[in-house]
Formats: C-alpha cells, sequence, structure tokens
C-alpha cells in the first residue's frame, strides 16, 4: 500500500479513455491526449479573452498576453532578423504549448504532456523539419554550406563536416530529451517528497514532526518546478529561433 | 531516473498483483489500469502513435487559432498603440513649438517695448532739458539787459556829478580869488585855469 502511494512513476501511466484504434494503430484519445486540450484551450482562451477588450491602456490579463507576444516577438528578432519574422506565429506557439503544458503539469494530479519524449521529440521534429524544408527551399543545395564553416583548411573539412552533421542530427535529440528529461525529473523528484510526507506521517506522532522536513522541501521544489517550466518553454523557443536562424543564413 | 524506472519496474507487477482496485482511487484518479506493464511509461512505444496523432491535431488546431486569430488582434493592439502614441508625441511636440513661439513672441514685445520706454523717456528728458536751457537763456538775457542799463545809469550819474564837480570848483576858485586878490577874476580865466589843474 506504501509503496503504491509513493510510486513516482505512476503519474506518467497513458490511460486510455476513448479507445480508438485505426489500421493497427492504437490511436486512443488517452489521459495525454486529454491534457494536450486543455494545454490549447487554456492558452487558447487565456490569449483570447485577455486580448478581448482590445484597450489601449492595457488590463493586467491583457499585458501578459501582450507581454508573452513581445518576449516571444523580440527573441526571434534578435536571433534571426527580421527575416525571421515570418516564423513567429510557430515560435509563439510553440513556446505557448510548451509553457502552459509545463504550468498544468504543476497541479496534483495533473498529466504533464511535456514529460513524455514523444510529445517533446514531436515538436522538436516539428522544429528542425521546419528548418530543413525551409533551408533547402529558400537556399537549395546552397543550404548545406551549413555544414561547411568558412576559414577551415581543406585537409580538416571532412572531420569539420562530419562533427557539423553530427552536431546537427543530434539537434533534435537535444531538443527534445533537454525538455523532456527537466520535466520528468522535476516531476518524479516532486512525488518522492511527496511520498515520504506521506509515508512518514504513517508512522505516528515522530513521523509527523519529521515530515516537516521533506514537505519544506516539496514545497521549495514546488517552486523550482515552477521556474523550470518557464524556463524550459524560454529554452525551448530560443533554440528554435536559433536553429530557424540557420535556416535563413546557412552561412556561418 | 534511471535507479527510479528500475524501481518502477519492480513495482508495478506488484501493483498490478493484487491491488488494482485500491490504485484506482489512490492515484490519478482515472481508474483504467496501465496498459503495459514493466515498461518505463514515456518509453513505451505502444503510445506513440497515439500521442502524435493527437499533439498534431492539437497543435495544429492551436497554431492555426493563434496565427489567423490571436496575433493578428495582439499585433494590432500594440500597432495601435504605438500609433497612438506616435501621435500624441507629435501633438505635444507642435504644443510645445507653439509655447515656445508664444514665449519669443512675448519676449520680443516686451524688448519693442523696453525700447519704446527708453525713447519716450529719452525725448522727454531732451524736451525738458531744452526747455530749461531756454529758460535759462531768457533770465540770462534779462539780467544781461539789467545790468547794462544799470552801468549806464551809474555812467550817466557819474558824468553829471563830475560836471558838478567842475562848477564847484570854478566857483570855489573865484570865490579864493576874491577873496585873496580882491577882484574879479573873469568867468572864463578861471574855468581855464581849473580844467588845466584838473587834467
Amino acid at each position: 500500500m506504501a509503496a503504491d502511494k509513493v510510486d513516482p512513476i505512476h503519474q506518467f501511466h497513458i490511460n486510455k479513455l476513448i479507445p480508438i484504434e485505426i489500421g493497427g494503430y492504437d490511436l486512443s484519445f488517452t489521459n495525454s491526449a486529454l491534457f494536450m486540450v486543455a494545454t490549447v484551450a487554456v492558452a487558447s482562451a487565456f490569449l483570447y479573452l485577455s486580448t478581448s477588450s482590445r484597450s489601449l491602456v492595457p488590463s493586467r490579463l491583457q499585458s501578459v498576453s501582450e507581454m508573452a507576444y513581445e518576449f516571444v516577438g523580440n527573441m526571434l528578432r534578435d536571433a534571426a532578423g527580421t527575416q525571421g519574422m515570418k516564423f513567429f506565429p510557430l515560435v509563439f506557439s510553440l513556446f505557448m504549448f510548451v509553457l502552459v503544458a509545463n504550468l498544468l503539469g504543476l497541479f496534483p494530479y495533473f498529466f504533464t504532456v511535456t514529460s513524455h519524449i514523444i510529445v517533446t521529440f514531436g515538436l522538436a521534429a516539428l522544429v528542425i523539419g521546419t528548418v530543413v524544408v525551409y533551408g533547402f527551399m529558400k537556399h537549395g543545395l546552397g543550404f548545406l554550406k551549413l555544414f561547411v564553416p568558412h576559414g577551415v583548411p581543406v585537409y580538416l573539412l571532412p572531420l569539420v563536416v562530419l562533427i557539423e552533421v553530427i552536431s546537427f542530427v543530434s539537434r533534435p535529440v537535444s531538443l527534445s530529451v533537454r525538455l523532456f528529461a527537466n520535466m520528468l525529473a522535476g516531476h518524479i523528484t516532486l512525488k518522492v517528497f511527496s511520498g515520504f510526507v506521506v509515508s512518514l506521517s504513517a508512522l505516528g506522532t515522530l513521523g509527523i514532526a519529521g515530515s516537516v522536513l521533506p514537505l519544506a522541501m516539496a514545497v521549495a521544489l514546488t517552486a523550482l518546478e515552477l521556474l523550470v517550466a518557464f524556463l524550459q518553454a524560454y529554452v525551448f523557443a530560443v533554440l528554435t529561433c536559433m536553429y530557424l536562424n540557420d535556416a535563413l543564413h546557412p552561412g556561418h | 531516473m534511471f535507479v527510479t524506472s528500475a524501481f518502477a519496474q519492480e513495482s508495478a507487477p506488484t501493483v498490478e498483483g493484487g491491488h488494482t482496485g485500491t490504485e484506482g482511487d489512490t492515484h490519478s484518479g482515472t481508474g483504467v489500469p496501465a496498459e503495459t506493464h514493466g515498461v518505463f511509461p514515456p518509453f513505451d512505444p505502444a503510445t506513440f502513435p497515439s500521442q502524435l496523432l493527437w499533439l498534431a491535431i492539437t497543435f495544429g488546431l492551436f497554431y492555426l487559432f493563434l496565427k489567423k486569430v490571436v496575433m493578428p488582434r495582439v499585433g494590432g493592439i500594440i500597432d495601435v498603440r504605438n500609433d497612438r502614441i506616435t501621435q500624441d508625441l507629435d501633438h505635444a511636440a507642435r504644443l510645445k513649438g507653439e509655447a515656445d513661439a508664444a514665449v519669443a513672441a512675448y519676449e520680443q514685445e516686451l524688448a519693442e517695448a523696453k525700447t519704446k520706454a527708453n525713447a519716450i523717456g529719452q525725448q522727454a528728458n531732451d524736451a525738458a532739458k531744452a526747455e530749461a536751457e531756454a529758460a535759462r537763456k531768457k533770465v540770462e538775457a534779462a539780467l544781461d539787459q539789467k545790468l547794462g542799463e544799470a552801468e549806464a545809469r551809474i555812467s550817466t550819474i557819474k558824468a553829471n556829478a563830475m560836471k558838478e564837480v567842475g562848477t564847484i570848483a570854478e566857483d570855489t576858485a573865484s570865490a579864493i580869488v576874491e577873496a585873496l586878490v580882491g577882484g574879479k577874476a573873469s568867468k572864463a580865466e578861471i574855468a581855464a585855469a581849473v580844467k588845466s589843474v584838473a587834467r
């Protein structure tokens, strides 16, 4: 029973809510899908409703929406220049999606969409796919200059190109694993410390007194996770901007 | 992470073994037991197609909604505000220009009034001086005339007095001659003698 309660992995289980199977693939509407819908609904509703009055002098909520918009806009402009602004909707929706998914995951009993590698990998693949497709569309084979830095001696070129290719290929991996691992590790740690509180409290008076420590830790960790939720959304968006910059300007 | 995943693999079968009913109560509340056991859920490939599909659907809709509705709206709000701020700044600059012009005009008028006042003062001063000068000259002229008249009178009086002195001397001389000599000297002789003595 105690082992049940402190099982820190249980929160990541996928449960089928509406089983759907098409062509041998399991495409069920799961709790993960439910929270994707919730993330999109919350983010869309917030952005839509907070700006519905279109005030010249913004209300608090409207200024939050505007801040997010300008924050991402400036980030993209700094990294990729004004040409990069055509990707503004993509970067903004990525940022908002990851941010709201992370924040929703902080609520107890809520599922954290971004704690599943396939979700973060899907988002990272979308970014890298955009970079590759747009890069080849705009520059043709010139996009391959990305792998050939300027000013490298010819005899070093094969090695450098190999390294550049590996670093490019590892981008979707690092982009997805960074977000996934941060969310996963944070939630496991939170669950473990919260589990300590429950297990210790079950031991009687002394246990309850002792459970103050992990409780304080869980509170502190919650604050840290809030920071991580913002930070990882920011990092994801910043890296997206930098990769998009490569698609726009492949020459180093 | 790896330690805990191992722990999960150990504990999952025991969870499933006897406490399926309680598990639903104590955990996320969905009540549906986990599909696969012994696999760390985030690495369970069985869930990948469904998650990818729903991610594509939800994120795609989110992207479209943001691109078509939210971003034009927020961008519009910010543009309108920037326009308004620029407009207001222009307005303020124009008003400031007007105020500066008014101040300059006022100062010019003030300077003009000052010069005019100075000129008037100078004029009045000059006029007063000229008048005083004229008055002085008139007084001086009158005084000169009076002085001349007085001098003339003095000289006539003096001449008369001198003439009378001659007659007195003649009379005195004839009387002296009469008394001393006892004869009468002619008037003409006495007059000649007095004249020669007086010279």
